[in-house]
């Protein structure tokens, strides 16, 4: 093995691109012809807020205090196929600083270039090398990836709006056909978890695009090569329908402008000099034609074997895809051609990934990957904004690499069993890819609050060494990302306000600051209780059921009111103000924007009262304690049993589960009604098994 | 003989129906140009017939080459042909595309024009240069539809064509042991027909007439020699054809086992370590560019766009439930390679269930099923509107 033929005079890697080495376990590599790309779990131990109710002097509810929490996160990373012996150097040395890297005996290898470094990887890491069946972990990682990650599979229109059409998480994923194009095409039909068959093949792949595109053009690149397509027209090179026939075959419905001989105009004429007639044709031109031909091509045979198969979902994967907007509308085009516009070629967020997670997988079934959810960390993930690795793959900041992280979910979660059909619910009302202005907006205004939310930061951790530092990350982290959405607003999925929210508190988190607002909520949880007696008081003193009603329903909406920030309500509070009156009063008059309280009122009046209610609750302080308590209340007054739905994790200022529980506990002591229902059950607060400030019931 | 075989094509005799001569048939392709012609040789003209007669055969039955670049292919000449009541031979003649201008020229000056006043012709030249044939030798390009032609020229010359039409290749993975081998074509129903042209069309014939164009592909033979002439600066097809026959498409491909190192096996499936994992895929490296020939690139161009057809070929016969493949057009011309690999990889692929079977006049259908609409159409076409029939 002439292991010196892999070496570049190049730096190390940083730490930054391997993360957490330190407890890397299980690690499985993907080699490609081209890329490689490493997997490996590891454990992210940091600190987080625990809230308990020990009796305090200072008349405090509950006491906040820092415990440990321990996060076991996949990662992945991606790099170039040559760079490969650096990359083990570095992991070997991480690993012989630490002393605790590659416990286990063995490596999960895959991929067609993981025959040529077997030997390279057991000299580098000593470890044994197991190698992989490249096809079953393609369909292992992907079917992992269909049934964990929400908006991982899209469609790809390139000039409608918007271009990329995302998918929630499907519960029928069998069967499909992948086509993977990597320097040759697999055609695998797969039917089950552990049933799939490689139906076909064929040499025409993205080997064929790159090897004829260096003899046509001088491109250095793949990418290129793509780069010169991209500024191509093929009708300079081919030979269209109307070329032969002056227009279109209308008897057999072939339009003028289909493609009736790839190159055929490149077919010397002898009446034509020879020599001069090369330069007459484009570098760009050429390759344009060239990307046509094979992208038409292979989903020519991608439709055969779908319509033999009788297959109605067609997932396209590998090297010649890698996210690249023009093969992806190529392949669209093709396929929409094909079958008369009756599939639509779907695409993966993280399809480079499939084999490197497949074979970490089949590594680490004792992981019980199938009995945990997964959830995308976007602080770690790189977006689709980085499709191909850059040039400089080692140099010193991790922006350069690719990655992609999942952090596991402490249980397996479920889609709320009372969706009345999750296939079709989406849990955001506003599509920010498609809506341009709603995007800008709504983007700005989380550039504006990152000050806001660093100062946040470092308020919740003043007595913290480094505080400031890992704010200032966070604040450099969430900015990348947010300029991310900006050049590409689908380079992580569909971009709605949720994400935008989840992926600053995935960034809050990378630094360590998993509850910034953790003093803050119990300051405002401390204040509201205060004033809970006098609100229930002056509700039991409306009579008429129609106005304690309403005044119920305002309630709810005024607890809402304090959702302005911290800042303010802190400052009003602080002043000693604090008035529930006041935050009524700034209530808009009716019709509120989404107002259905009149068909609420009507079905209260005149039928049977419920039998049960769930309520999301979202702030902490006066919302849940003023607004949400005393509607429960009244709700279990009419023998109504309600289930109080709270955050099972911290994020901004929402009441977390834990925190409910000890609130319902003060209040049973204030208000005998939640008392009794809460001893007998009839009043219960359940974990939604969410950290996200919106709700999300799939 | 000719004579006691049932009409199929309903080309007998019917008095004044016949057209005049002289009976030409051109299908007007992308790259090529294909032209019957037939010569009666029955003694029987007409005063008018004999002049006209005359003046062809002065030129063109003479003769085996036109200009620079056309060409009578001699030895697919039919003799002894029946057709629309008379006895005589059918000559094939080519020539590019390209060179219709100066054909038209040709036809000026050898005064073809007056001999008639409307010729047939069918693929797609037939609409793009029908303004030119008007202008420049005011005749009339009457078009019958390609397709149908095709299939009807097939028929005719399989039937007739006493020396055997249609043949296969025994043992085509060998190259000593290949072997061209007749095949009786009689009852030929169900049968794909693959034309490849410039481009590629496949149609499924299940009857005389009751045929379908169910897919195609735009990587033909005019991606063949495009591609050559680009890579190699070769200018002729039979120049790509003779650079492909001396060249070695492992030094471009990466085959399998250039990739796995030897055969890939799983416990699902096994491909063979010398298959073709990608074509052209060793070419994005400098050194491996170098090392290839243009007779290697050349080979590897053809290898491709042969197997591509292929593979599209079978997908359709095994959709279609059809086993008999019939390769036509003229990207088999002298291109036994081809032929070779399209036959195994039928074979090989279907195991042995599908075969490929070839026909002599390759590219010649189309206008020979052309020139049987014209005899067919009688006298009527000269006085009907362009296109109807």
């Amino acid at each position: 093995m002439t292991a010196k033929s892999y070496a570049r005079s190049i730096n190390l890697p940083t730490e930054n691109a391997f993360k957490n080495l330190q407890t890397a376990r299980r690690f499985a590599i993907d080699v490609g012809g081209s890329l490689a790309k490493l997997a490996y779990t590891a454990t992210v131990h940091r600190k987080t807020s625990l809230v308990s109710e020990e009796s305090d002097d200072d008349g405090s509810l509950y006491q906040v205090s820092d415990t440990d929490e321990t996060i076991v996160r996949l990662h992945f990373v991606k790099f170039e196929t040559k760079f490969i012996e650096s990359c083990l150097d570095f992991i070997q040395q991480q690993s012989d600083a630490t002393k605790s890297p590659l416990r286990e005996k063995c490596i999960k290898v895959t991929g067609g270039g993981g025959y040529k470094y077997t030997d390279l990887i057991q000299e580098k890491l000593g470890v044994q090398v197991d190698r992989e069946d490249e096809i079953s972990c393609l369909i292992n990682g992907c079917n992992f990836l269909l049934k964990n990650i929400p908006d991982e599979v899209f469609t790809y229109q390139r000039h409608e709006n918007p271009e990329y059409k995302f998918q929630a998480v499907d519960m029928n994923v069998f069967p499909y056909l992948l086509v993977n194009i990597g320097s040759g095409v697999s055609f695998i039909k797969v039917e089950s978890e552990d049933k799939f068959e490689r139906i076909s093949g064929t040499a025409t792949g993205g080997g064929t695009f790159w090897g004829l595109g260096s003899l046509l053009t001088k491109a250095k690149t793949f990418d290129d090569l793509l780069n010169l397509a991209e500024k191509g027209d093929h009708r300079n090179v081919d030979m269209l329908v109307k070329d032969i026939y002056g227009g279109a075959y209308s008897t057999i419905g072939l339009k003028g402008d289909i493609i009736a001989s790839s190159f055929g105009k490149a077919a010397r004429s002898p009446r034509t000099p020879s020599q001069s007639e090369e330069h007459n044709f484009k570098e760009e031109d050429l390759a344009r034609s060239l990307l046509l031909s094979i992208s038409n091509d292979i989903g020519q045979l991608a439709c055969l074997y779908a319509k033999l198969h009788s297959l109605k979902k067609i997932y396209f994967g590998g090297y010649f895809i890698r996210g690249h907007p023009l093969t992806m509308h190529t392949i669209t085009f093709a396929i929409n051609y094909w079958t008369k516009g009756e599939i639509q070629p779907m695409f993966l967020r993280h399809e480079g990934y499939l084999g490197a997670i497949g074979a970490f997988l089949k590594g680490a079934t004792e992981e019980d990957a199938d009995k945990y959810s997964w959830e995308e960390n976007f602080a770690g993930s790189s977006g689709l904004a980085h499709p191909k690795p850059s040039r400089q793959v080692l140099s010193t900041t991790d922006s350069e690499f690719d990655k992609l992280e999942f952090d596991r979910l402490e249980k397996n979660l479920l889609p709320c069993p009372l969706l009345l059909d999750g296939d079709s619910y989406l849990p955001d009302t506003v599509d920010l890819t498609q809506d341009t202005l709603a995007r800008e907006y709504w983007l700005q205004c989380f550039k504006d609050s990152i000050e806001k939310q660093e100062e946040q930061a470092i308020k919740s951790q003043s007595t913290v060494d480094g505080a400031e530092k890992r704010a200032g990350q966070f604040k450099h982290k969430y900015l990348d990302r947010l300029e991310t959405l900006e050049r590409n607003p689908c380079a992580y999925g569909s971009l709605n306000v949720r994400g935008l929210l989840d992926m600053r508190s995935h960034c809050l988190k990378e630094f360590n600051f998993t509850d910034p607002y953790s003093q803050q909520k119990q300051f405002e949880n401390e204040q509201a209780l205060k004033h809970l007696p006098k609100r229930l008081k002056d509700l039991d003193a409306l009579d008429n059921t129609e106005e304690r009603t309403f005044a119920l329903a305002r309630g709810l909406l005024a607890g809402n009111v304090f959702d302005w920030g911290a800042k303010e309500v802190a400052a009003i509070m602080e002043k000693g103000d604090f008035n529930f009156e006041d935050a009524e009063s700034k209530l808009q008059d009716r019709p509120w924007l989404m107002d259905n309280y009149d068909d609420w009122m009507k079905k209260r009046s005149c039928s049977k009262n419920y039998k049960c209610c769930v309520i999301f609750c979202d702030n902490s302080g006066a919302d849940i304690i003023l607004g949400v308590i005393p509607f429960a209340r009244d709700l279990l007054k009419t023998g109504t049993k309600v289930i109080l739905c709270a955050n099972s994790k911290p994020t901004l200022n929402d009441v977390t589960f834990q925190e409910l529980s000890i609130i319902l506990r003060f209040v049973s002591l204030i208000c005998p009604v939640i008392g009794k229902a809460l001893s007998e059950g009839k009043l219960v607060a359940m974990a939604s098994g969410q950290g996200s400030p919106c709700l999300d019931l799939s | 003989m000719a004579t006691n075989k049932p009409d199929y094509d309903h080309l007998s005799s019917s008095g004044p129906k016949i057209p005049p001569m002289p009976w030409f048939g051109m299908d007007i392709g992308g790259t090529l140009t294909k032209l019957v012609y037939f010569e009666p040789c029955d003694n029987v003209a007409t005063d008018d017939e004999v002049e006209t007669l005359k003046t062809i055969r002065h030129y063109l039955t003479r003769n085996i080459k036109y200009g620079r670049t056309g060409i009578r292919d001699v030895f697919l000449q039919m003799n002894n042909q029946m057709l629309g009541g008379r006895t005589g031979s059918l000559h094939f003649i080519r020539f590019p595309t390209s060179e219709m201008m100066s054909f038209i020229e040709l036809a000026k000056a050898k005064n073809f024009p007056n001999l008639a006043d409307t010729i047939c012709a069918t693929g797609g030249g037939a609409y793009k240069f029908e303004t030119d044939f008007k202008q420049e030798v005011n005749l009339e390009l009457h078009k019958f539809d390609e397709l149908d032609c095709l299939i009807k020229g097939i028929h005719y010359i399989d039937r007739n064509n006493l020396d055997c039409e249609c043949y296969f290749w025994k043992n085509p993975g060998d190259p000593k042991l290949a072997e061209k081998t007749p095949f009786d074509f009689r009852d030929p129903y169900p049968y794909l027909v693959v034309n490849i042209g410039s481009g590629v069309s496949f149609l499924t014939v299940r009857g005389p007439s009751d045929y379908k164009r169910v897919s195609g592909t735009s990587l033909g033979g005019g991606t063949f020699l495009g591609l050559c002439c680009l890579l190699t600066g070769c200018e002729t097809f039979e120049e790509a054809i003779n650079l492909a026959a001396d060249g070695d498409s492992t030094k471009v491909d990466k085959l399998v086992k250039d990739i796995y190192g030897g055969d890939y096996t799983s416990s699902k499936f096994k491909l063979p370590g010398d298959i073709v994992a990608s074509s052209f895929g060793q070419m994005n490296l400098k050194d491996k560019r170098e090392l290839a020939s243009r007779e290697d690139i050349a080979k590897a161009t053809l290898t491709t766009i042969t197997n591509n057809v292929g593979s599209i070929a079978r997908m359709c016969a095994v959709t279609e439930k059809i086993e008999r493949v019939v390769f036509v057009g003229n990207f088999l011309r002298v291109n036994t390679i081809s032929m070779k690999l399209l036959a195994y990889a039928m074979e090989f692929w279907s195991n042995g269930s599908m075969k490929a079977l070839f026909l002599e006049h390759e590219g010649y259908f189309g206008a020979m099923g052309c020139l049987m609409e014209y005899i067919r159409s009688g006298h009527h076409l000269n006085g009907l509107p362009n296109g109807s029939r």
